[in-house]
């Protein structure tokens, strides 16, 4: 109960920063013409910011069932690095059904806290996810409700949090470790390379992405191995 | 719109389900390949920044605000602030930044 109520309180965070984020979410579904129940059954099943803005993008343009499932495979492909990594913190109790049940709740912020963690118990990873979970649900119930009423402008400021808050993530590790800075910076250098270079531009952004972050990782990892301490594992 | 949107959306929600339960499920021991370790220390910072860069300059009403709103999401983040934070903070600088240029 105490590890249950730990975790609890460290989702908290989480989950208002995912309250502004779903609300930018709700907007911009209903704004591509969704209902606002279909926005809120997405974010309920589905869970993740990056994806589901593909996912949307690609519904309202009817893009193929194709196009969705490979966007969401390499647009999440993160997700699975994040599990095997989480897989090495978690206690030995944490296994088999609970593996399954829990591995739902893993987003880039879940895991960014959990892996701050020495090791991680099913009762801390199940608080952990309670409230990020409620702040995604609710804030795309209100975005897309009140996506309507609100001004351009203060829709269009609110399209930038999502970013604020992938920035708030990287901040404070590129700080502490230059090799991460600039695995980083090669990232998003190739990510504009992509954006803006003529013969690129026309990959889908989902691949690019994948591409982008694979390579910079791949680099870093041959030039700059982590240190047994490091690498979120231990 | 109903009968494909369902369609769509267990596409999205399984394939997300299945990418992170099915590692964490699978990988029962620990990893001791060095290079292994350090590719999965690296790669959720790398793939965050691919999706940042350049996408979030044309997120907003300018590619100036949307600039502005970074910057104050880098100042704020370097300095140690969290998610919530410099998540509105952010948006209150493109707010500010596309009324102003607004006026001039």
């Amino acid at each position: 109960m105490k590890d249950f109520i730990r975790g609890l309180k460290s989702g908290i965070p989480i989950g208002l920063g995912y309250l502004s984020v779903s609300f930018s979410f709700g907007i911009l579904a209903v704004s591509l013409g969704f209902e606002w129940w279909q926005a809120v059954i997405i974010s309920m099943t589905t869970l993740t910011s990056a994806g589901q803005l593909a996912a949307v993008n690609i519904m309202a343009a009817s893009g193929g069932y194709v196009a969705m499932l490979v966007s969401q495979l390499t647009v999440n492909v993160r997700y699975s690095f994040m599990s095997v990594s989480l897989s090495q913190k978690v206690t030995p109790e944490f296994k088999g059904i609970k593996r399954w049940l829990f591995g739902f709740f893993i987003t880039d912020e879940i895991f960014a806290v959990a892996s701050a963690q020495n090791s991680v118990n099913t009762r801390f990873f199940g608080g952990l996810s309670v409230m990020p979970y409620i702040g995604w649900a609710l804030g795309t119930l209100s975005g897309s409700l009140l996506g309507n009423i609100l001004p351009e402008s203060v829709m269009n400021a609110l399209c930038i949090a999502i970013y604020g808050m992938f920035i708030a993530i990287i901040a404070p590790v590129a700080k502490a470790s230059k090799p991460l800075l600039l695995s980083v910076a090669i990232s998003a250098a190739l990510s504009c390379a992509f954006y803006y270079i003529p013969l690129l531009s026309g990959i889908s952004s989902g691949i690019a992405i994948s591409v982008c972050a694979i390579a910079a990782a791949v680099v870093c990892a041959l030039f700059f191995p982590v240190k047994e301490e490091e690498g979120g594992n231990e | 719109m109903n009968k494909e949107f369902f369609i769509y959306l267990a596409i999205l929600a399984v394939s997300t389900y299945l990418i992170r339960a099915i590692p964490f499920a699978a990988v029962r021991k620990k990893i001791t390949n060095r290079f292994l370790r350090s590719f999965l220390y690296y790669i959720p910072y790398t793939v965050l920044s691919a999706m940042t860069f350049p996408a979030a300059f044309y997120a907003t009403g300018s590619i100036a605000s949307a600039a502005l709103g970074l910057l104050a999401a880098v100042v704020l983040a370097v300095k140690g602030k969290g998610l919530t934070v410099v998540a509105v903070a952010a948006s209150i600088a493109v707010f500010i930044s596309d009324l102003v240029l607004k006026m001039i």
